[in-house]
């Protein structure tokens, strides 16, 4: 009879698996930030995050200014429908806020009727709109040829020559990237805190010398590990796929669906990493204490290392999201996790910065596999006051 | 016949030495009794024997073989520090354990099913153990030590905290996995629980193994007491028996210490020659007198009065 050591594991992990899963705790927290990111999905696509054309009501005298209006609107990359209405009738609909604007007048300047005031955008193509016609009156009062004018002010334009073109970062894509900041940094610290609470509760309700008379100590934190990190894994890929799901199917995302993918799987292989490196580092020093109130204070110097990568990416990132120093940041194992991930969804991240954040993060984890290992093995049964790093390193 | 061994032992905690060359066997089939003084050894003897910890030197053998881990899912353990997880339930708890020693889930099922059945707790399997009493979560930790069929037993201290229906439970359950061929070995302080349970008794002092027998022989070498009340007889009437010496008197009752071997008939026919006998009681010492004996060192000369007189006073009142 020879016991398969991974069978213990299994065992482990399960148990940690159904006890999370059922955790009331948990299952809010999940469902509270599907929840809210699906809300802010639907909010930013009701919102105009697609522009609404506007219809603009011209009248039989004022209808030779709708060809131009549309082209100067269009300039601004704003969207103006226009429909010829009889001029009473199309106060009404203005009043009733079936157009945004009337164009009155004998079109000769630009003369509109609203319903409480001019849309700012709008109101910015119609400015364009009143230039052009001032100009193309001057040009004509002055024997000019209108139209060679505005084909000569078409076509000028500035040549550049750029050296290094920088990464265009669209709004969208720093948004995104926020986000997923946010929720690695949530799923990071729930779950490594379930590590290192699941690891004192064992040492402080005595139980862990119970299950240590059946399996040895690695079994045990590598259960535990493994159990917390499926769970983690199973809510990073629904909150995430919940999100990017309802945010194409609003409207919200404009990114394709290849890219909001690939958004999902970097956020996923990076809590995986991410998980590993802290939830080992966490059940080594939570093994030090025997008490839950004690937790905090000694699992706070490995949490540093998550709230820093964290809260520099989060007030740095979005307006700058090419910086330098978090560039650097985001390639030592113990920021990237958080900071990583964030400018990988901002894009711009140069592949070979991409892999050494995930080949130095990887490389990290079997080093801590034997040294957590260690420090857990030798403390995990001493009981009662905290345990010194060095005396669990090398115990007397 | 199948024994444990724990062979000469040493453990050292810093500059305290738990054990010093601990050592004692507990045969298939009895019920060991470990008693000693707090701190005197018995929990880390128990723990390297369930491979908790490790000792310095020694070793613990079952059936000749060093105990490694396959051997050791076979124990059932009841550690010192009662341990359970506080927010699972009764049945998940232990059928997890039962898994965790290698039962297959059916199987863990049942045995869940027989021992909280047996124990008294069937009807709290969906209860957190939190919920329940400290004596019925002591028998979800027995439930605990028994729930994988273990083919060795090693309890600390089983017995604090139960109630004397919970002692008369657990003491049925004992004896019965004794009887099955399981050497069950479990520590004490409560010693006549142990003299009336246990097969045989070690009894430990400073890490070392003072004693170890049988009740019957660990008194052997110490004199029993007898215990004579005979009325308006001379002061001085045993001294007419060879080796007999006194140790007290109160009133017309003697109480005679008797040499080993020696016959109290005769002690009994020269107190019928010196007048009426009212009290003729032999008396051997119980448990509690050789443990006071030996843990308190064993300084003073055998039959020092100071420590076992009263008791002695006592049960000869009684008998």
């Amino acid at each position: 009879m020879n016991p398969n050591p991974w069978k213990a594991v299994g065992l482990v992990a399960n148990r940690e698996i159904s006890t999370r899963l059922r955790n009331k705790a948990f299952i809010v927290t999940t469902l509270a930030t599907v929840v809210i990111l699906a809300a802010l999905a639907i909010l930013v696509s009701l919102l105009g995050g697609k522009d609404k054309p506007f219809t603009v009501g011209v009248t039989s005298s004022t209808s030779a200014l709708a060809t131009p209006l549309e082209a100067s609107a269009k300039s601004l990359d704003i969207k103006v429908d226009t429909r010829t209405v009889d001029e009473s009738a199309g106060r009404d609909q203005v009043a009733a806020g079936k157009l945004s604007a009337l164009l009155v007048g004998d079109g000769s300047t630009v003369h509109v009727v609203v319903h409480k005031s001019l849309d700012q955008k709008l109101g910015n193509a119609l400015h364009v709109l009143a230039g052009n016609l001032a100009l193309q009156q001057q040009v004509t009062s002055l024997g000019g040829d209108p139209a060679a004018v505005r084909a000569a002010i078409a076509s000028a334009s500035v040549t550049t020559d750029v050296i290094t073109p920088p990464h265009k970062y669209n709004a969208e894509n720093l948004v995104i990237g926020i986000i997923a900041g946010i929720l690695i940094y949530m799923s990071l610290m729930l779950n490594g805190q379930a590590v290192a609470q699941g690891v004192v509760e064992e040492k402080s309700s005595r139980v862990v010398e119970l299950l240590l008379a059946a399996v040895r100590p690695w079994q045990l934190m590598a259960g535990k590990v493994a159990g917390i990190g499926v769970v983690g894994l199973i809510q990073m890929v629904v909150v995430g796929g919940v999100g990017v799901a309802v945010g194409l199917a609003t409207g919200a995302l404009s990114i394709s669906a290849s890219a909001a993918a690939g958004t999902v799987i970097w956020l996923v292989v990076w809590f995986l990493l991410g998980f590993l490196m802290y939830a080992l580092a966490f059940a080594a020093v939570a093994a030090l204490v025997s008490r839950q109130e004690d937790v905090n204070g000694v699992v706070a110097p490995v949490l540093m290392f998550v709230i820093v990568g964290y809260v520099l990416g989060v007030s740095i990132l979005p307006s700058d999201p090419g910086n330098g120093t978090l560039a650097v940041m985001s390639m030592i194992p113990t920021f990237a996790p958080t900071l990583m991930p964030m400018r990988l969804a901002m894009g711009g991240v140069p592949a070979w910065q991409a892999l050494i954040a995930v080949v130095g993060t990887a490389a990290m984890i079997p080093l801590l596999v034997w040294a957590s290992g260690r420090i857990y093995r030798n403390a995990v049964m001493r009981s009662g006051a905290r345990i010194k790093l060095r005396d669990a390193w090398s115990p007397v | 016949m199948d024994r444990l061994e724990i062979d000469h032992l040493t453990k050292r905690f810093g500059d305290v030495v738990a054990l010093d060359d601990m050592a004692f066997e507990a045969y298939a089939g009895e019920i060991f009794g470990f008693v000693g003084a707090n701190g005197a050894g018995k929990t880390t003897t128990m723990r390297i024997a369930l491979g908790v910890l490790a000792a310095d030197r020694g070793e613990v053998r079952w059936a000749g073989k060093p105990l490694d881990e396959t051997v050791r899912r076979l124990i059932g353990y009841m550690p010192e520090e009662r341990g359970l997880y506080p927010r699972m339930k009764v049945g998940e708890q232990l059928i997890y354990l039962a898994r965790l020693h290698g039962l297959s889930a059916p199987a863990a099922a049942a045995a869940v099913d027989e021992w909280t059945e047996r124990l008294g707790v069937a009807g709290r399997r969906n209860d957190e153990v939190q919920k329940l009493s400290l004596g019925n979560q002591q028998r979800v930790q027995l439930a605990a030590a028994l729930i994988h069929d273990p083919q060795i037993l090693v309890l600390d201290e089983p017995f604090s905290g139960l109630d004397p229906v919970a002692v008369d439970v657990m003491s049925g359950v004992l004896r019965d996995k004794a009887d099955a061929g399981v050497p069950v070995v479990f520590s004490s302080h409560q010693l006549d629980l142990v003299e009336r349970l246990c097969d045989r008794v070690g009894i430990v002092r400073a890490g070392r193994m003072a004693a170890c027998g049988t009740i019957d022989e660990l008194r052997s070498g110490s004199t029993d007491t007898l215990v004579v009340e005979v009325a308006h007889a001379p002061a001085d009437w045993w001294r007419t028996v060879p080796g007999v010496s006194l140790v007290s008197t109160e009133g017309d009752r003697a109480l005679l210490s008797l040499p080993d071997g020696a016959d109290d008939q005769t002690v009994l026919r020269a107190a019928l020659a010196a007048g009426p006998v009212r009290e003729f009681s032999r008396h051997r010492p119980p448990l509690t007198d050789l443990f006071r004996h030996l843990v308190t060192g064993g300084a003073e000369p055998d039959g020092g009065p100071s420590e076992s007189e009263p008791a002695i006073n006592r049960q000869g009142v009684s008998a």
